[in-house]
């Protein structure tokens, strides 16, 4: 057993190490990834090891990278992507979604393709515009698209290789302010399947579901909550598509009461698809309606403000009350 | 004066583009003109034998009888629309007849003359166009990746195909199309971007038909676009598209040099599309009729017979010859379309993972019951 203490910067950082030294296919790209190792140092000294055939510091142009990205891997190659910040994605939206996500169906499954599109994702660090955004509804809302969030070190580590083997391609959202929480993880251990929720604490007043950066908050919400009596039971929800609410429904069914907490805008986001799923598969177990907890359906306000904007512990126990109140 | 049209009068205005005028165009390789006359150019040279230039013609009359064909299938219903390649059969067979075994080529959705190259059977592009699957060919096999709608997007697919080229060691090189409109695109101009840093061995091969469905080539680009290239880095070259052996000399000259890892080129076919953008456009809106006729005279296959014909390199049996070929591909393809059976129901829950979701196999379980619920078992 050989167990480190990582932060999921640096899981991320020796899952993908792992992942090409596994497979000589596996090909990072992206912009500054190589000799400064990615704004986040995700790929530190990845380039250095496995030369710049292996770790591309590419032209500055998301669809480039993408779009280069569906050659490499016509050819047989497993692309990474790094998208340097969320909200600079959109320029390969289009090869994302009408390539990406089509070609697969589009050719009958002659043509895989094995594409990790990593994204650091959601608010919380004080930036400029566009660098603390949560656009993960636009990708679970693409058919031909998986879509995972990491929550935690070991997800971190474990996740990025099962991304990178898995045959279809994955947009993986990493939490970037939590980049530098810590966790103990087994690097020899026989990790879990990447497709599935898991409930990370057990309770039973209110089931409480989250993803990506939101999960620790949720936690926090469970804790403070305890001091007051309420049980509540957190559910990482870990695969944004497909997502894998079978857990989820039977803790509903326990509970009768669900909050889903997410930073993306309220409208459309993740949370207004499990509702909806809870309220088809749990309609007669429900005490109280599904609720949501997300950013408001502004653009991601200027940072003085975003505390405000994003969910906090606050606002999560404010949607409980109001679900235990119904 | 005003600073705008002091610069717009010292642009090269675009040769040809209302009013084309090849023989004026210095830049303009040619080897066939389109009187048929063969002509040597410094630079680009073919050596065919008589069986290959006959080939070539074989080639570019089939092409045109099963364009011809799928019109009339539109017209008669039979399509749901068809991209005609009418007067770009030069153009797409020169380029196709430059590749070789290896290669790999990343059309448009016009490119039918280059599928023929490829082997591509007539019918797996019809089925496209019929709305039965979206290309029914095998793009490894074939080395001819499926037809690509979004404009440009497959430059980078073609660029990024070349990357992987060069890291397998391998003496392959792509072959890239696009269209005049598509040279407006950040994804094509990001292309070439990209083949240019990484010397990837793509050929970028533009049939600048003059027109982007209704728009003409003015609104895309004050410049000759082969004279783009220099921008980027590499070099371009404008040929007579409508010029099969020009055109077949120069793609297999840039293929060569992506080859031996010179990098990538740029070519510009000008040619002119003679038909209209697809069957659901009306090119009588936007275009003069004697644009068209000036066009016609110089019509790729006409110039090719014209050729074969004054040196006696095929006589009247092989153009009798030919023409039987030809009303046996368009009697085959109009079978083949017409007896063309529909999709099964399920196929498009097939193939959307590779790896299926229990989400979307639950979903096709429900879609199979809500038909079965049907008394006549879903076959209403």
């Amino acid at each position: 057993m050989s167990t480190q203490t990582l932060t999921i910067g640096k899981a991320l950082n020796l899952g993908l190490r792992k992942a090409m030294e596994d497979d000589a296919k596996v090909v990072l790209m992206g912009e500054d990834i190589g000799k400064l190792g990615g704004v986040f140092r995700i790929t530190d000294g990845l380039q250095k090891d496995f030369g710049d055939d292996r770790v591309v510091d590419t032209p500055l142009a998301e669809a480039g990278i993408l779009g280069t990205a569906v050659g490499l891997a016509m050819r047989g190659y497993r692309p990474v992507c790094e998208i340097q910040f969320d909200g600079f994605v959109f320029p390969a939206y289009n090869q994302i979604v009408t390539q990406v996500a089509k070609i697969h169906a589009r050719s009958k499954g002659r043509l895989p393709m094995p594409i990790v599109i990593r994204i650091p994702f959601g608010g919380g660090i004080g930036a400029v515009e566009h660098h603390s955004e949560s656009p993960e509804a636009y990708f679970a809302h693409t058919a031909g698209l998986k879509v995972v969030a990491v929550s935690n070190p070991v997800d971190a580590y474990w996740g990025i290789q099962q991304a990178i083997a898995h045959p279809d391609p994955i947009v993986f959202f990493e939490p970037k302010r939590r980049y530098w929480e810590k966790a103990e993880v087994d690097t020899d251990a026989t990790p879990g399947p990447l497709f599935a929720s898991r409930v990370v604490r057990g309770g039973d007043d209110v089931t409480v579901l989250a993803y990506g950066p939101m999960v620790k908050t949720a936690l926090q919400a469970a804790e403070a909550a305890a001091e007051e009596g309420r049980s509540l039971e957190v559910v990482d929800l870990r695969t944004l598509s497909p997502l894998d609410l079978d857990p989820v429904f039977e803790s509903v069914r326990r509970t009768g009461r669900c909050v889903v907490v997410h930073e993306a805008p309220l409208t459309l986001g993740l949370g207004a698809e499990i509702a909806a799923r809870i309220t088809e598969t749990c309609f007669h177990s429900l005490e109280a309606p599904v609720l949501r907890v997300g950013g408001y359906d502004t653009p991601y306000p200027p940072s003085k403000l975003e505390e405000e904007y994003l969910p906090d512990l606050d606002r999560v126990l404010d949607a409980v009350d109001r679900s235990l109140g119904f | 004066m005003t600073a705008l049209s002091q610069a717009t009068e010292v642009v090269d205005p675009v040769p040809g583009a209302a009013a084309p005028h090849l023989p004026q165009q210095p830049d303009l390789i040619q080897l066939l003109t389109p009187e048929g006359e063969r002509v040597e150019h410094p630079d680009y040279a073919v050596d065919l034998s008589d069986e290959e230039l006959r080939g070539l013609y074989r080639d570019l009359a089939l092409v045109r009888r099963w364009d011809v064909e799928a019109t009339a299938l539109q017209r008669q219903g039979e399509l749901g629309i068809w991209a005609s390649l009418l007067g770009q059969e030069a153009a797409q067979v020169g380029a196709g007849r430059a590749l070789q075994d290896g290669d790999m080529a990343f059309p448009t959705y016009r490119e039918h003359g280059v599928a023929w190259t490829r082997g591509v059977d007539p019918l797996d592009v019809i089925s496209l166009f019929r709305g039965v699957d979206n290309g029914g060919w095998d793009p490894v096999a074939t080395g001819f990746n499926l037809y690509t709608v979004v404009i440009g997007a497959q430059c980078l697919h073609g660029t990024g195909y070349a990357m992987g080229i060069q890291r397998d060691g391998a003496e392959n090189a792509v072959l890239a199309f696009l269209g005049d409109g598509a040279t407006s695109q950040g994804e094509v101009n990001e292309a070439m971007i990209w083949a240019a840093s990484f010397s990837a061995p793509v050929v970028f091969f533009c049939q600048n038909n003059q027109y982007a469905i209704s728009v003409p080539l003015e609104r895309q680009s004050r410049v000759p676009l082969y004279q783009r290239a220099a921008g980027f880095g590499f070099p371009g070259v404008r040929v007579d598209g409508n010029d099969v052996l020009a055109v077949l000399a120069v793609t297999r000259a840039a293929l060569a040099a992506a080859r031996e890892g010179q990098g990538p080129t740029f070519i510009e076919a000008f040619t002119y599309r003679m038909g209209a953008h697809t069957t659901s456009d009306d090119p009588t809106r936007y275009r003069l009729a004697s644009e068209l006729e000036e066009w016609k005279l110089r019509d790729p296959i006409a110039r090719l017979k014209a050729y074969l014909v004054r040196s006696g390199k095929a006589d009247a049996a092989f153009f009798e010859a030919v023409e039987a070929d030809e009303t046996e591909l368009a009697a085959k393809i109009r079978q083949g379309t017409t007896e063309m059976a529909d999709p099964p129901l399920t196929s498009m829950f097939d193939h959307v993972y590779a790896e299926q979701t229990p989400h979307l196999a639950q979903q096709r379980a429900e879609f199979v019951e809500y038909h079965a619920s049907f008394a006549d078992g879903g076959d209403h």
